[in-house]
């Protein structure tokens, strides 16, 4: 019988190989259709009004004009008077005509009077005033604490000296003791002051320090010591497909929608749950969605969102006629997907050899309304010994924050790996050696190590790197930089039905998503391996919340999870067959397997039968198996969780005009056992462009006068383009030692590193840091300037 | 309204249209042709590329009532006879598409390149598209795509040729 395990390397036919995408025909030829194409017969254009102030208060809202536009069969109001809008682009009003064109006529007839109130935009000055919070800690600062690891009796004197505001229930003694939280902080809770939560008005939200070790003593028999200012701003996701939905009732209890999402099967309990709120009670079982291409989500396309809401509200209005609202560029760049910044003063010290020892940070960032978590910092290093960080919060109405790829791992790299090349500058190392030299803090040093050597033979670092600052004649100054990442990627929860059909065809089913990465590709390179089949002989339909419910596509988890579900799926399938057909070749079931389109009697020449013949004896029914993951009761385990990454970046600077260019970018990257090695390269050539663009053009620009964004277009939001891009060189670590860990995924870990990467290789073409990303002309010559003069 | 008789695939369409219609609205909503795409509406991204009277146009920045009287190929008409165009097979062989949201537009773009300049260098490759944007798999399999199809077009020519 066959069994779930990945087959070894001998044993392939089509795992690991390059193949090409399944759907690649109909996505040339224009007939893939995405939510933005789905005409359903009777469609209304939905369109959405906009506030047009950061902050401010809803006094009015008229639509009567509005609905009395011929065309215009649904109007809703989404926030109405009372209501306070906390960014620029919220939405306040939908409505649905007949054609665009007089959805737009509409929108301008609606009147609604705002008292505007004040707005805060600026998340990149540091907020040197803000005071550490002292009112008591509300329950989420307490698993904050816990999650960043804060020492015990720091936790219990913080509790005991700002009180707190939550109820210390049994329940909650009992989960703190089941992780294992320490009897002396349970102690200092059940004995801290109670107090009522602070409503504090300021943006700022300061937490308190966190201290590893003996960071004073460490920084003052320091060695070396380096400083440095750096920082990521809020960028967009701009995905060419923008947000949208569809959404229509064919019955008075039944809702279908078709979403661009990365999240098929998520929609319907966030709609039920949502439409439910607002007075349309609906079960999600009642709620059908769909789709079966989507134009790009990068971490914004998981929620509903009320846009699809509205849709729904639209359609129930017009007697269930289908609503598409898709957003339109300015909505999109606004309010449809911003990733948290971050900026840091870092300090490090360190033995003369290179040898970190000991981490100071102030950081401070923004992801909109909510404020801004610390990035996981200092990154990858984590076991430096001697560490102290601070964080600030900064609230801001610049629209809410969305999980861009790899959330906060981006930021991490630049604040860490920048400063670690500054340190190599001030010893005067070269950063390669002062990244093996500290391999140790990392919980990968092999790999790291295997990784970094592969990057400088593909990139020549040793022979070509020079200390810092391009010593050349003339404008044009060249560098090298380097950064490492890490990511999980363990396969999420999810499941699949495989059937082997009595005429031999195969057919898979999931609600999982292809977003563009090969998910049906991947599917059927799995199943076909298992089956010892094709890859045209195998169906795979996805996007349907009407198939086995499978996961989002977020954090690289989607391949660990289709490729485990579809593996067990498979092999069930298979031995079913394999045991009706094991009395016809007279031997046992298990000593038959499946290949090239047969099924044949181990290590014996000549004795086998058809595929299509071995199906025709599963009588009419055929056979469908399950498939899911995780899943216990099939080991081993087929997927597995963290990977890491190293990238190196060759620049050129103009130091008379700030213009950075990329000659070469290099990216080294394992993810365990690779399924298609054609797409897994090309989620890292992808990233590397992506990482380009926003290391040289992204940021999401806020007018501090009116509180709104001064580039949501694609002129002043600019992407990396034909010209950005430079000679790509991408490495994927396999064999022994790597394949044996299972499937993980690759979507995050490649997109982490080239910010500062680039970064650092402009600071060793110019010999100065460049702070913030991107690294625009102003900053570059700005940052000449500072260090007087050109390099 | 104004009447408008455009060529589309071949196809004479006729229909009356408001004068603030957009070439590409008129593609995918009169003539029900969806693989012209919208993505950023200003002519910046290229995902609404098709061409008109031959050449490569971003259609969100052309009217309806300019397009009056010529005529337009879309991405739908590139293969014929069910044979995918040496580009659209290129594309799908090189994995030059990720989303596949922005390859209609970077296709028919290439289209009217490899018309022009029959073996394009790889700076003159970039350079002919760099009107279009994509925002996942990126532009390295692209150029190799249009040069492995300029390679394809030269070798079928040939073969013609050689019939003849």
């Amino acid at each position: 019988m066959a069994d779930y395990k990945w087959p070894d390397a001998q044993h392939r036919t089509l795992i690991g190989t390059r193949q090409s995408r399944l759907d690649g025909p109909v996505k040339v030829s224009g007939r893939a259709k995405y939510t933005y194409d789905q005409n359903p017969k009777g469609l209304l254009a939905g369109a959405i009004l906009r506030c047009p102030h950061a902050h401010a208060k809803v006094v009015s809202v008229d639509t009567s004009a509005a609905e009395k536009i011929p065309g215009v069969k649904a109007v809703q109001v989404l926030q109405g008077p009372g209501k306070e809008v906390h960014w620029a682009g919220d939405e306040i009003v939908a409505l649905a005509a007949i054609n665009e064109g007089i959805a737009e006529d509409a929108l301008r007839a609606i009147k609604v009077q705002y008292e505007v109130l004040p707005h805060f935009v600026d998340d990149a000055t540091e907020p040197k005033s803000a005071a550490e919070e002292t009112g008591p800690l509300a329950l989420d600062d307490l698993i904050n604490m816990f999650s960043n690891q804060v020492p015990e009796p720091q936790i219990s004197s913080t509790v005991q000296k700002r009180g707190i505001s939550f109820p210390v229930t049994d329940d909650l003694v009992k989960r703190m003791r089941s992780f294992n939280v320490g009897e002396n902080v349970i102690k200092a809770l059940q004995s801290a002051p109670q107090k009522s939560p602070e409503s504090t008005r300021s943006p700022f939200k300061k937490s308190a320090v966190n201290v590893t070790g003996d960071p004073d003593q460490a920084f003052k028999t320091a060695e070396a010591t380096s400083e440095g200012l750096y920082g990521v701003p809020v960028i967009t996701h701009c995905c060419l497909e923008a947000h949208g939905v569809i959404a229509h009732w064919p019955d008075a209890e039944h809702l279908e929608t078709q979403v661009s999402t990365q999240n098929v099967c998520g929609m319907p309990d966030q709609i039920a749950q949502a439409l439910t709120g607002i007075g349309i009670p609906i079960s999600a079982s009642n709620i059908r969605n769909r789709q079966q291409h989507v134009g790009g989500g990068f971490g914004s396309k998981f929620a509903a969102d009320r846009w699809s809401l509205a849709a729904a509200q639209l359609s129930k209005k017009a007697g269930g006629a289908p609503v598409k609202i898709m957003l339109d560029r300015r909505a999109e760049l606004e309010v449809a997907g911003a990733r948290p910044s971050a900026y840091a003063h870092v300090k490090l010290a360190a033995k003369k050899d290179g040898a970190i020892t000991a981490w100071d940070s102030q950081s401070w960032g923004t992801g909109g309304p909510l404020g801004g978590n610390m990035p996981p910092i200092p990154y990858i290093f984590t076991e430096i010994p001697h560490q102290r960080k601070q964080h600030i919060s900064i609230a801001t109405n610049i629209g809410p924050a969305r999980a861009w790829r790899a959330p906060n791992h981006p930021q991490a790299a630049v604040l860490t790996m920048c400063a670690i090349d500054d340190l190599a500058a001030r010893l005067g190392m070269d950063p390669f050696d002062v990244f093996l030299k500290n391999l140790p803090l990392t919980p990968r040093a092999n790999v790291y190590e295997a990784e970094l050597r592969k990057a400088d033979e593909l990139m020549q670092w040793k022979k070509r790197w020079h200390p810092r600052g391009d010593e050349s004649s003339g404008p044009m100054k060249r560098g090298l930089g380097l950064s490492i990442h890490t990511w999980g990627g363990r396969g999420h929860q999810g499941a699949g039905d495989l059937t082997i059909h009595p005429d031999g065809t195969v057919e898979y089913r999931s609600g999982t998503q292809d977003l563009g990465t090969g998910t049906r590709t991947a599917i059927a390179m799995v199943i076909g391996e298992t089956l010892g089949l094709p890859l045209n002989a195998i169906t795979v339909k996805i996007g349907d919340t009407n198939f086995p419910h499978d996961g989002g596509s977020g954090g690289s988890t989607t391949i660990g999870a289709v490729s485990a579900e579809s593996r067990r799926a498979a092999t069930d399938a298979l031995n079913e067959l394999l045991a009706k057909v094991a009395p016809t070749l007279g031997v046992a079931p298990d000593q038959l397997e499946a290949l090239y389109g047969t099924i044949r009697v181990k290590d014996t020449q000549g004795k086998s039968i058809t595929w299509k013949k071995a199906c025709s004896m599963l009588g009419a029914t055929g056979v469908t198996a399950h498939g899911q993951n995780p899943d216990p009761s099939k080991p081993p385990d087929l997927t597995n969780s963290g990977v890491g990454g190293a990238q190196m970046a060759d620049v050129s600077v103009d130091v008379e005009t700030g213009i950075v260019r990329v000659n070469k970018m290099v990216a080294v990257q394992d993810c365990g056992l690779i399924i298609n090695l054609k797409t897994a390269e090309s989620q890292c050539y992808g990233a590397l462009i992506m990482g380009i663009s926003y290391a040289l053009f992204e940021e999401k620009i806020m007018d501090p006068t009116t509180g709104r964004m001064l580039n949501p277009n694609m002129q002043f939001y600019r992407l990396a383009g034909y010209g950005d891009i430079p000679e790509l060189v991408v490495h994927m670590m396999t064999g022994p030692g790597y394949d044996e860990r299972g499937v993980i995924g690759l979507g995050e870990p490649p997109v982490v590193s080239p910010g500062a990467a680039i970064s650092n290789a402009v600071a060793n073409a110019i010999g100065v840091r460049v702070p913030f990303l991107p690294i625009t002309p102003d900053r570059v010559l700005a940052a000449l300037e500072k260090k007087g003069g050109a390099a | 309204m104004k009447s408008v008789e455009i060529v589309v695939n071949g196809v004479e369409r006729r229909a009356q249209v408001e004068p603030r219609m957009l070439l590409v609205h008129f593609l995918r909503d009169v003539a029900g042709l969806t693989g012209t795409h919208i993505g950023c509406e200003t002519s910046l991204c290229g995902a609404c590329t098709a061409l008109l009277d031959g050449r490569a146009v971003k259609s969100c920045t052309v009217l309806a009532v300019q397009a009056d009287g010529h005529s337009v190929t879309t991405i739908e008409a590139l293969a014929s006879e069910g044979q995918l165009h040496p580009l659209q097979e290129s594309f799908w062989e090189e994995h030059a598409l990720q989303c596949g949201f922005c390859t209609p537009g970077m296709i028919m773009c290439a289209s009217d390149l490899l018309g022009s300049n029959a073996s394009p260098s790889d700076r003159e490759i970039r350079e002919g598209l760099s009107g279009n944007l994509c925002r996942c798999t990126g532009y390295q399999n692209i150029v190799g795509a249009v040069k492995s199809a300029s390679r394809k077009m030269k070798r079928r020519t040939a073969a013609t040729a050689a019939k003849k």
